[in-house]
């Protein structure tokens, strides 16, 4: 039995992965005609996925270390390994939650958006999943290529769902993920023909072996990947494609991609970073470092600003996510323990708000039928139970204390000063001035109502009837709920996250 | 010499229990403000149980757990926090009497949110006079500041919403721009966990230049001090019903902005490090223009809350200056200086809230003969600006007169001076409007008929914190205790 047991732990990592892709073939196979065969079976795929995840993730920790795999018994450099370390078993966990508790959020607007072509939904969705999955455990770069390939593919049909403008939307999309596809494929083409081998640790011992450090083609390649990967995490000023993409989704598609796609493209980053060419190359020989946080540091002020001046909440929400990427990229790039773990406390922090704030934007957008900043006039009042995950959320946007934003700004804001970089500190502390400034105007909206509107007379919330409860089914106030319990449980347990985080990162 | 205690915990929890309790007997409005005087009577019980350990030299701690890596968020109960606690835990009982008598009186709406609102807030209050080290204090000093927007804002007409806008935009603004990085750098730099102690955490760390700019950062990113030029959102504040100026802007709140500032003084870099710094004259220098400018505004204010306002901000000042000094006298006179203002101020306010309820009147110019109609107020009114103007028999004189010791020890004749005529000014600003009160004619000539007060409710308060306001001065034992606690620590 114990041994049964083992196997099964063993055999976590690859059910995590495997349990979304054959979920979408049967959701296919299943589904033809029958509308609602799709979600039960996504949530049966998930829900298994969701147990490898967090089994994989125990085992980890159990392990002290990292975890390998082999897919089929092969052994590298000919078979693919998987590699799976706390920020990997982490962001794993994190992905197929977010997908469970979304399927769950978006069960009744899936019926309504997508309508008969809900199966199809599903299996681009499950598939998705699998993709995303894959790509956090793999170590291999060709592999990573494929399903970097397999999310793309998936979500430019997810997004082309949507309402009238996603299809130009999603066109957009599609031609900067190709472009960035591509880079990164270049860059792994350089590698390969350099090290002879395409496993990631493979190729720091190879390149570390012939010594190649100093080589123009290292540093190419090396630039190649990371523009590619700044296209697909829409890094400033890559960024183009991500508003109109996240906003004109099916509310399903929104609510999942802006958590999790952004966030595991800055895990592949540090994975690039740290493992394919080390940390002695990437913040000494590939010189660029400097650069990089500059670039971080305009990508996070020019995010916010361009964030203030949207009055479409979702778009105003995808431009806070491009400021949250520069946030990551910056503390990537400092080169320092403080900034990595920051950057890689915030892929799970990040991933935890923004799932909050699209839901509850989600939420607030369908039943006022408004998708501007307006739609948030008396929300207090009217919505309560939406706008304290809203107000969860939001706080954890701004950085206070205990939300996990505050927490990832501490790290971040100290890897800043420990590296000296003062201009990526103002930078962190601008957006959190000004994410205050977006957020305390809707508060001010949502709690007093219209500005010139005058209160009613004798409106006094003691004497009024208890409203019924915001007719918001109770499918999408659960999952809201535990996206604002997240944003405070990862922001409590933030040291016991980082610690292990830090045990990850130290090479 | 440091115990284990969870009396801190529960002096701090006791409020915020009481707000689902608030909220629970929301239709039932004597039982809902019976839940805020059973939670204000605990607390203030608490906060008493903690008193003879704390005399007896202990130091009173609670730890949560290690919030961030070698970081806790723990309460340390000591001389200078318990006697702020005191300060605000005893004035709560008297306000929540208070408001109950001015809320209804004026008819106010939405008193759910408000009573919970301000139980929030004093929960909020004792965190940060319990908070052991610089972290926890900024986590409850944030706390402070969202907890209160509420009740600034709380009539929600554009006038609120301006001086809400105001009100958030230094307080949360100032802390996130420069406390902040300033703590992060404390503790990168550092490593430690900025627990206070009274040779500082940062002895010996800093060279004068970084120095300076840490002092800087973290005095002014305290605006709850109200040093110019971050005030503004004081005078901002006074939208808000008048307990809430009472308790919170003249005690909690703004008391919380300078006690943060005290601390940074204190427990962050000690005030023998910051002698051989020699940098804390800047901050002088800056409160004393403080005191000045603000005295000097407040004559010129017609709304008698706003005058008090700039009087506060001003006094406020006086504790910032007193701290700088770095004299022990100095520094003891801004500890006890907390608790004496406290009592003068918020005797003021009710007595502005008062008149407002009875005779409906929010100006100076409005106040003639009042003193004829509504004797208790203005008496009380009287022996609050014979206090905070630091005259004989009430208890602002003794702080003063320690404030003023201590800028003599200090050598600072220049700052002496701003003390000497800063008070002459309060005597300038105050003392017209009791003159008025009883020496004038009321307008239209006739007196009205017979004595009409505000409702027992309002009275009672105000005229206990005033004959608290007298009592101090013969019998300020206590506080001396208290504060000196702290000066014999260094």
């Amino acid at each position: 039995m114990i041994e049964f047991f083992g196997f099964l732990a063993h055999q976590a990592p690859l059910v995590t992965v495997l349990a979304p892709a054959f979920g979408a073939l049967l959701v296919t196979l299943f589904g033809r005609g029958k509308a609602e065969a799709g979600l039960p079976l996504a949530l049966i795929s998930l829900s298994l996925s969701s147990v490898g995840a967090v089994v994989t993730l125990f085992h980890v920790l159990a392990s002290g270390g990292e975890l390998r795999y082999r897919l089929g018994g092969w052994a590298p450099p000919f078979g693919i390994e998987y590699r799976i370390d706390a920020l990997a078993a982490l962001t794993a966990a994190a992905v197929v939650l977010v997908g469970l508790v979304n399927a769950v959020f978006s069960k009744t607007r899936v019926a309504a958006e997508a309508g008969e072509k809900a199966p199809f939904f599903y299996t681009l969705y499950l598939f998705l999943l699998a993709g995303l999955c894959g790509i956090v455990f793999t170590n291999d770069a060709f592999n990573l290529y494929v399903l970097i390939e397999i999310t793309s593919l998936t979500s430019y049909a997810l997004i082309a769902m949507g309402n009238r403008r996603a299809a130009l939307s999603s066109f957009n999309y599609v031609i900067m993920g190709t472009v960035g596809a591509s880079l990164y494929l270049l860059g792994v083409g350089y590698l390969y023909i350099k090290t002879g081998t395409l496993n990631i640790d493979g190729m720091r011992a190879a390149m570390a072996e012939a010594g190649i450090w100093g080589d123009a083609s290292i540093t190419v390649a090396f630039i190649l990947i990371l523009v590619g990967l700044w296209t697909k995490m829409a890094f400033f000023p890559l960024h183009g494609w991500m508003p109109n993409a996240y906003s004109y989704a099916p509310t399903a598609v929104g609510t999942l991609m802006a958590p999790l796609m952004t966030k595991v493209m800055v895990y592949v980053m540090l994975r690039v970073m740290l493992f394919a060419f080390g940390a002695d190359f990437s913040y000494g020989g590939a010189g660029c470092g400097d650069i990089v946080v500059a670039l971080s540091t305009v990508a996070i002020v020019a995010g916010s600003l361009l964030a203030l001046a949207r009055s479409d909440i979702k778009k105003m929400l995808t431009y806070l996510i491009v400021a949250e990427v520069g946030y990551m990229v910056g503390g990537a790039w400092v080169g320092n323990e403080a900034g990595l773990t920051g950057a890689a406390y915030h892929i799970l922090s990040d991933a935890a708000m923004t799932f909050c704030l699209f839901m509850a934007v989600s939420i607030i957008v369908l039943r006022t039928g408004d998708h501007r900043l307006t739609a948030f006039t008396g929300l207090f009042r009217k919505m309560p139970l939406t706008m304290i995950g809203f107000t969860v959320g939001a706080l954890s946007m701004i950085g206070l204390p205990p939300t996990c934003g505050f927490f990832s700004k501490w790290y971040l804001v100290g890897g800043g000063i420990e590296a000296g970089r003062w201009d990526y500190v103002v930078a962190l502390l601008f957006s959190s001035l000004v994410n205050a400034v977006i957020f305390f105007r809707i508060f001010e909206r949502a709690y007093f109502g219209e500005m010139d509107e005058p209160a009613p007379a004798g409106d006094d919330a003691d004497s009024r009837p208890s409203q019924p409860l915001e007719r918001v089914p109770w499918s999408m106030l659960v999952p809201l709920f535990l996206a604002a319990a997240a944003v405070l449980l990862v922001g409590l347990f933030n040291n016991t996250l980082a610690g292990w985080l830090r045990a990850a990162l130290a090479i | 010499m440091v115990q284990d205690s969870y009396l801190p915990l529960l002096a701090f929890l006791v409020s915020l229990c009481a707000v689902p309790a608030i909220v629970w007997l929301r239709r039932a409005p004597n039982r809902r403000e019976a839940a805020t005087f059973v939670a204000a009577f605990l607390k203030f019980g608490f906060v008493l149980a903690m008193l003879p350990a704390v005399l007896g030299g202990e130091v009173l701690r609670f730890c949560f757990f290690e919030i961030l890596p070698g970081l806790p968020l723990e309460f340390r109960v000591d001389g200078l926090g318990l006697a702020f606690a005191l300060v605000a835990s005893g004035l709560w009982i008297v306000t929540s009497l208070y408001s109950v008598g001015y809320m209804r009186g004026a008819g106010e709406g939405n008193q759910t949110r408000f009573f919970v609102c301000f139980a929030i807030s004093l929960s909020a209050t004792m965190g940060v006079a319990f908070a052991g080290n610089l972290f926890t204090l900024y986590v409850f000093y944030e706390m402070l500041s969202l907890s209160t927007y509420p009740l600034v804002t709380h009539h929600g007409d554009r006038e609120a919403r301006t001086g809400g806008r105001t009100y958030l935009g230094y307080l949360l603004g100032t802390s996130i721009a420069f406390v902040l990085p300033a703590m992060i750098y404390c503790y990168v730099k550092t490593g430690s966990p900025m627990t206070f102690a009274s040779s500082g955490f940062l002895a010996g760390e800093v060279g004068p230049a970084g120095g300076m700019v840490l002092l800087l950062m973290l005095t002014f990113g305290f605006a709850k001090s109200g040093l110019m030029p971050f005030h503004s959102w004081l005078p901002g504040a006074m939208v808000a019903p008048t307990p809430v100026s009472a308790l919170l802007h003249a005690v909690a709140v703004v008391k919380v902005g300078v006690f943060c500032v005290i601390r940074v003084f204190t427990g962050v870099f000690g005030t023998g490090f910051l002698g051989e710094l020699d940098v804390a004259y800047v901050v002088s220098w800056a409160a004393a223009f403080t005191v000045v400018t603000s005295s000097l505004i407040a004559m010129s204010q017609d709304n008698l809350k706003r005058r008090l306002a700039f009087s506060t901000i001003g006094q406020l000042s006086y504790i910032v200056l007193g701290v700088s000094l770095l004299s022990p006298y100095a520094v003891q006179g801004s500890m006890m200086h907390i608790a004496m203002h406290a009592f003068g101020k918020i005797t003021l306010f009710f007595c502005a809230g008062a008149i407002y309820v009875a005779a409906g009147k929010k100006y100076v110019s409005q106040l003639d003969g009042l003193g004829r109609t509504m004797p208790w107020t203005m008496g009380a009114f009287a022996i609050g600006a014979m206090s905070v103007t630091g005259l004989p028999l009430t208890g602002g004189l003794l702080s003063k007169i320690y404030l003023i010791w201590g800028a003599a020890d200090a050598g600072q004749l220049a700052l002496l001076a701003v003390f000497v005529v800063s008070s002459v000014l309060n005597g300038v600003y105050f003392f017209p409007i009791v003159y008025r009160a009883f020496f004038c004619a009321p307008e239209g000539g006739a007196a009205p008929g017979g004595i009409k007060e505000a409702p027992l409710a309002c009275v009672v308060p105000l005229t206990f914190t005033a004959v608290v306001t007298v009592l101090l001065f013969f019998f300020p034992g206590l506080l001396f205790e208290l504060s000196s606690l702290m000066i014999a620590a260094e």
